[in-house]
């Protein structure tokens, strides 16, 4: 499905801010897994989710997805296989446009706009569909901005987007750290039914070691820019938070408490 | 009494220019200054394919592909050179004035005694103030139904996400670079078919006609936006009008108490500046309000 084979990157090179964000890393990811990604700040995380989705270009190396060579895609084109949610509740959305709007967006995601009216009534029934089992109430509330949205019916709102077209890849970058923990619960489990509903392919950032070991299939953990911890299957389903501690002083060769990786 | 009928057909030909600035103001949200130098283009094209002769409607279509390709030069500049939208504004501007007077031959054109789309509706009545509003409300009105069509459609839409979010529109498949070129493309026709709407009415077309084009485009689009609201997007079409017709209104009444034209454009400039600065300073004197209670 995905394959990453040897990306390094490194910002600002040959300045004093030079900063290698990601050394040599490789993954790949068979379909359906859903992937937890947990490291300390600064770790590499989120420049290994942006490579994938082409904020910016890699030094080195190559992503593939289905087969198919991104690595020189630019963003939106790679946007046709690629769903995310980012972690300010503000990216992900257009305020000022109503969620009809951007539900009309996303539902055409990867294709060509055209001179098709953008959001025709006859949508409506599908998008109240899609929204109910959110049981946030948005489903009548079609013609509100999405400005006028707390942050987390905006982040759930993002998340619909971000699966409606059926992507390949869905990638989710903190996705609930903006969020109280009451919406950050309801927001993460409106994420696990849905990849698990529609079996997509993930990969999910959290600073919360629980939440880490409880969803999904497979947990890598990033450690100065490499990719230091990959445990998945039943391996993963036993695992602990004191196991992990001892696999990361086994791999990185030093001491280290939950805390410093501020994982909770 | 007499100044009604002028005033207003001033504040329906102008509010063309109002709307394309809004397009690229509000809509985009980039600050365009392209816009003082497309309106003269769109004078100097329209003018100078009047005289040659050539039909009005004919001379306005020109006027408006000239008009995009100005804002597809300002567009490549900042989204394909990376300018800053300002600065890219500001070349294709400066770059305008020798062109226009190219287009033109000369710093000043007449169109006395030549066909314009004014008197091509003398038909309709014997007072010309009278046609040049019947025209202005007709111009407008369509233009404005275009706009209202256009930006419902799906690249529309992704045209306004743009500017609300350029990270969303990416994440969803949209080439942004496409979409800020595209917008500054239509707002700068806008304003050249005012440009060249305007040589008509006036009567001639000058190499300098553009300066402070900006400004008068801005001062429209925020009194409509105080005045008349920002509800929908058609509210906001709407408002961007009657905006460009109460400022014709308040210009046509400091002059009426005395102000001498020559303090016009200082006075739409400040103006501008107190109602662009009026969210802060109405933020600051609250929060300062609210410190004094909290006391
Ligand atoms: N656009 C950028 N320009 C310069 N440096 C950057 C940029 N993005 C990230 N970095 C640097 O790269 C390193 C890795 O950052 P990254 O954002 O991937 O960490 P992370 O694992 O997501 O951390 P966090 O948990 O804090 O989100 C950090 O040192 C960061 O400062
Ligand atoms: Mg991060």
């Amino acid at each position: 499905m995905l394959d990453i084979v040897h990306i390094a990157k490194t910002f600002n090179p040959g300045t004093i801010t030079e900063k290698i964000a990601l050394v040599d890393v490789s993954l790949h990811l068979d379909d359906g897994d859903f992937v937890t990604v947990i490291g300390g700040n600064g770790a590499g995380k989120s420049t290994l989710m942006n490579s994938i989705a082409g904020t910016f270009p890699v030094d080195r190396g190559s992503i593939s997805i289905d087969g198919e060579d991104i690595t020189s895609w630019p963003e939106h084109r790679r946007a046709k296989y690629i769903g995310r949610v980012f972690q300010d509740p503000m990216m992900g959305t257009a305020a000022g446009m109503m969620i009809e709007e951007n539900l009309a967006i996303a539902s055409r995601r990867g294709k060509m706009p055209t001179l098709r009216w953008s959001a025709p009534e006859s949508n409506r029934t599908k998008f109240r569909e899609l929204l109910a089992p959110l049981k946030l109430g948005l489903e009548d509330r079609l013609e509100s901005k999405v400005g006028l949205l707390s942050g987390g019916q905006r982040q759930a709102l993002t998340l619909l987007m971000a699966t409606m077209a059926n992507p390949k890849l869905l990638l989710l970058d903190e996705h609930t750290a903006a969020l109280d923990p009451k919406t950050a619960e309801k927001v993460l489990d409106i994420t696990t039914k849905i990849v698990g509903e529609r079996h997509l392919t993930t990969l999910m950032i959290t600073h919360n070691m629980r939440d880490a070991l409880r969803c999904g299939n497979r947990l890598i953990m990033m450690y100065d820019g490499k990719i230091l911890i990959d445990v998945k299957g039943e391996e993963k389903k036993n695992l602990t938070v004191p196991d992990l501690l001892a696999m990361f002083e086994k791999a990185a060769g030093s001491e280290l408490t939950s805390d410093s990786l501020l994982l909770s | 009494m007499d100044l009604i009928i002028p005033t207003l057909s001033q504040g329906l030909l102008w509010s063309i220019l109002a709307l394309g600035v809004y397009l690229t103001f509000r809509v985009l949200d980039i600050a365009d200054l392209t816009v003082e130098g497309s309106f003269p283009l769109g004078a100097a094209a329209a003018s100078a394919c009047l005289v040659k002769g050539s039909d009005p409607f004919t001379a306005i279509l020109v006027a408006a592909v000239a008009g995009m390709l100005a804002g597809i030069i300002t567009g490549l500049l900042t989204t394909k050179l990376k300018i800053p939208a300002l600065l890219a504004g500001i070349l294709t501007m400066i770059a305008l004035y020798s062109v226009n007077l190219h287009v033109m031959g000369k710093a000043n054109l007449s169109l006395l005694q030549i066909d314009t789309v004014f008197t091509k509706f003398s038909f309709i009545s014997d007072d010309r103030q009278l046609v040049t509003l019947i025209v202005g409300a007709a111009a407008t009105l369509f233009l404005c139904l275009l706009c209202y069509w256009f930006f419902g459609t799906e690249i529309g839409a992704a045209i306004r996400a743009t500017g609300f979010n350029p990270n969303m529109i990416r994440a969803n498949g949209v080439n942004t670079d496409v979409t800020i070129v595209l917008g500054l493309l239509i707002s700068n026709a806008f304003v050249a078919i005012c440009g060249a709407l305007v040589a008509q009415s006036n009567g001639f077309a000058d190499v300098g006609m553009g300066v402070g084009t900006i400004v008068i485009g801005l001062a429209s689009v925020i009194i409509g936006e105080v005045l008349f609201g920002t509800k929908c997007f058609w509210r906001c079409l709407v408002s961007v009008v009657l905006g460009s017709v109460v400022y014709r209104i308040v210009i046509a009444l400091v002059l009426e108490l005395g102000m001498p034209p020559n303090d016009l454009k200082l006075f739409t400039a400040i103006l501008v500046a107190i109602a662009l600065g009026l969210p802060l300073l109405q933020a600051k004197y609250k929060a300062k309000q609210w410190k004094e209670a909290a006391k």
